[in-house]
């Protein structure tokens, strides 16, 4: 195996790193929604889905048969070539860019091949991403244009004003946490950033030294919600005044996908904010002897989820949740012990701080989303050019003189 | 003998040339627009062969991902229709295509002139250190005064606009 692995990189190990990482983000899109209908369903004293399957867990699932049984509407007079390749580019840049994404450490062995954790590790990574993401107003700007109706036109319209704002905010924002690190590459990005300080806390940029990057972070979180068209900010499609804005004309799957993407656009930036300025798969516990045992810190989270879980769905409504739920929860159980195994205590340590992470800012992003009410217009552009952009910017000046500063 | 690298190479020129040929003879704006970005993209992805990294992602960001979506705004702001045919256009095929091959072959005839002198150049990948190392000290003066060049000009552009009130 090892030879044919040396013979056929490609083929053996980077190809169903691929599919794997598909999967895994796919099905991540599809309970993402379910995290987000739950969440939002209990910030308004609502139960959220609860009838198709236990606790509703099979809710995406009935989703997705849904989208792939409605009838697939063009409306009259719209400019096909275009409609048709609004949906794919959104989602297809959406999905690329969790390409460069470091979920762990460096370096990854399968059969003896070095392999980064991730699909690939570039030295421009955080530009890729850059790229990507600015690609990433065409598929709302022309979805909004080609279905030839007025209320996608206008969402269409915002939106690429919008993104086109932000977006320089956003850059901006993150100059701060490169100086400190001085790379380009996600994954050096996140070794640098490796330590404790005596006082115990992680070397993470937030609190960085020279200059901590709370604000740095604070203003790439909001450009990112911006940047993402999620609420407060997503005038795009504000349901209250454009119907759906710019997808009002998508049916079926081709509005499936503009709302994969839009979750897919999510999780990126939540993994970036994880990267840039929480440490990305570092623990937050220093490497010393005394602090061994929070590597088992996983197979402890899985082992009392696992058994919470199994005690939970033993007295559950339903039967089929009596059964389905405590066979998860055995699952995870199963995992947990798994993880206290020499060899998988190493290997899970990145990816389950890393997950950790991007978890909590998935949960930000939902919360903020059933908390505050939606930005006007103009309050919109005032906020992003003349609030955002000249505090990103002086973020910037302040950072490279603290940094000149301290290396003098 | 083709290499990948000269495979890659071809499959990008030729996409390039297919989207240029695009823009000039789609007769939707927009589609003229979308066909400039896919120019753009295999563009920078032949920086990126060369091993320029760090501009190959500017090209994107800056040129495709910026300046294009707002040339497509603006195109739907003013929710221009399809491009009509006059007289003068039909005098544009008879007089513009011939002028337009004779200015191709010049500028064809030169390049080939200039670079059959060249050798190959260093192959190697320009770090985006070294690129900054040299925009930021040996050019900071020319680099700055660009930028306050582009700014002229945003700020003419302002001024122009708001002469009526």
């Amino acid at each position: 195996m090892n030879e044919l692995a040396a013979q056929h990189p490609l083929l053996i190990v980077v190809l169903p790193k691929i599919v794997i990482l598909l999967f895994l983000l796919l099905t991540a899109l599809a309970y993402l929604t379910w995290f987000e209908r739950k969440v939002v369903a209990h910030i308004q004293s609502r139960w959220g889905p609860f009838r198709v399957g236990p606790h509703g867990l099979l809710q995406p699932l009935a989703d997705g048969v849904k989208f792939l049984f409605k009838e697939d509407v063009t409306p009259a007079g719209a400019d096909k070539f275009v409609y048709f390749l609004a949906p794919f580019l959104a989602l297809s840049l959406a999905i690329t860019s969790i390409a460069v994404i470091p979920f762990g450490p460096k370096e990854l062995t399968i059969f003896g091949q070095a392999t980064p954790f991730g699909i690939t590790n570039l030295n421009i990574g955080l530009l890729v991403l850059f790229a990507i993401t600015s690609m990433g107003v065409y598929g709302v700007a022309l979805a909004g244009w080609s279905s030839n109706s007025k209320y996608p036109l206008l969402g269409g319209l915002r939106s690429s004003a919008q993104m086109v704002s932000y977006e320089l905010a956003l850059t901006m924002s993150v100059v701060g946490a490169i100086l400190m690190a001085g790379t380009f590459n996600l994954s050096e990005l996140v070794l640098s950033q490796q330590g404790n300080y005596w006082w115990g806390l992680p070397k993470w940029n937030i609190i960085g030294w020279p200059m901590p990057q709370v604000f740095g972070f604070a203003l790439f979180f909001v450009a990112a919600v911006a940047e993402t068209n999620r609420a407060p900010f997503d005038l795009a499609e504000a349901e209250s005044e454009l119907v759906a804005g710019f997808h009002t004309e998508y049916a079926s799957f081709k509005f499936a996908m503009f709302f994969m993407a839009e979750y897919a656009a999510m999780i990126t930036v939540s993994c970036l904010a994880t990267i840039l300025f929480f440490g990305g798969w570092l623990s937050p516990f220093p490497e010393t002897p005394a602090w061994a045992w929070t590597r088992f810190i996983p197979a402890a989270a899985f082992l009392l989820a696992g058994l919470a879980l199994a005690a939970h769905g033993i007295r559950y409504l339903t039967i089929f949740g009596r059964i389905v739920l405590p066979v998860l929860g055995i699952v995870l159980v199963a995992l947990g012990l798994l993880f206290t195994q020499p060899m998988a205590v190493v290997l899970v340590q990145g990816p389950f701080w890393f997950l950790l992470k991007v978890a909590v800012f998935l949960f930000i992003y939902v919360w903020v989303r059933g908390t505050l009410p939606r930005f006007r217009y103009d309050q919109l552009m005032n906020f992003g050019w003349k609030v955002l952009l000249p505090l990103s910017i002086a973020n910037v000046v302040v950072t490279s003189l603290l940094i000149v500063w301290v290396q003098r | 003998m083709i290499t990948p690298q000269i495979a890659v190479f071809l499959i990008l020129a030729a996409v390039a040339v297919a989207g240029s040929l695009s823009l000039i003879l789609q007769r939707h704006p927009i589609h003229s627009a979308l066909s400039l970005v896919v120019v753009m993209i295999s563009l920078a992805l032949m920086y990126l062969l060369q091993g320029a990294e760090f501009i190959a992602a500017v090209q994107i960001i800056v040129y495709a991902g910026a300046i294009m979506v707002l040339f497509i705004f603006v195109i739907m702001l003013l929710n221009a229709g399809v491009e009509e045919r006059t007289n003068l256009s039909r005098l544009a095929k008879f007089v513009g295509v011939p002028l337009g091959g004779v200015f191709l072959l010049e500028i064809a005839y030169w390049i080939g002139r200039a670079t059959l002198r060249l050798g190959a150049g260093p192959q190697q990948t320009v770090s985006t250190r070294e690129l900054s190392t040299l925009l930021f000290r040996e050019y900071v003066f020319p680099f700055e005064l660009t930028s306050f060049l582009i700014l002229i000009a945003l700020l003419g552009a302002l001024v122009l606009a708001r002469r009526e009130e």
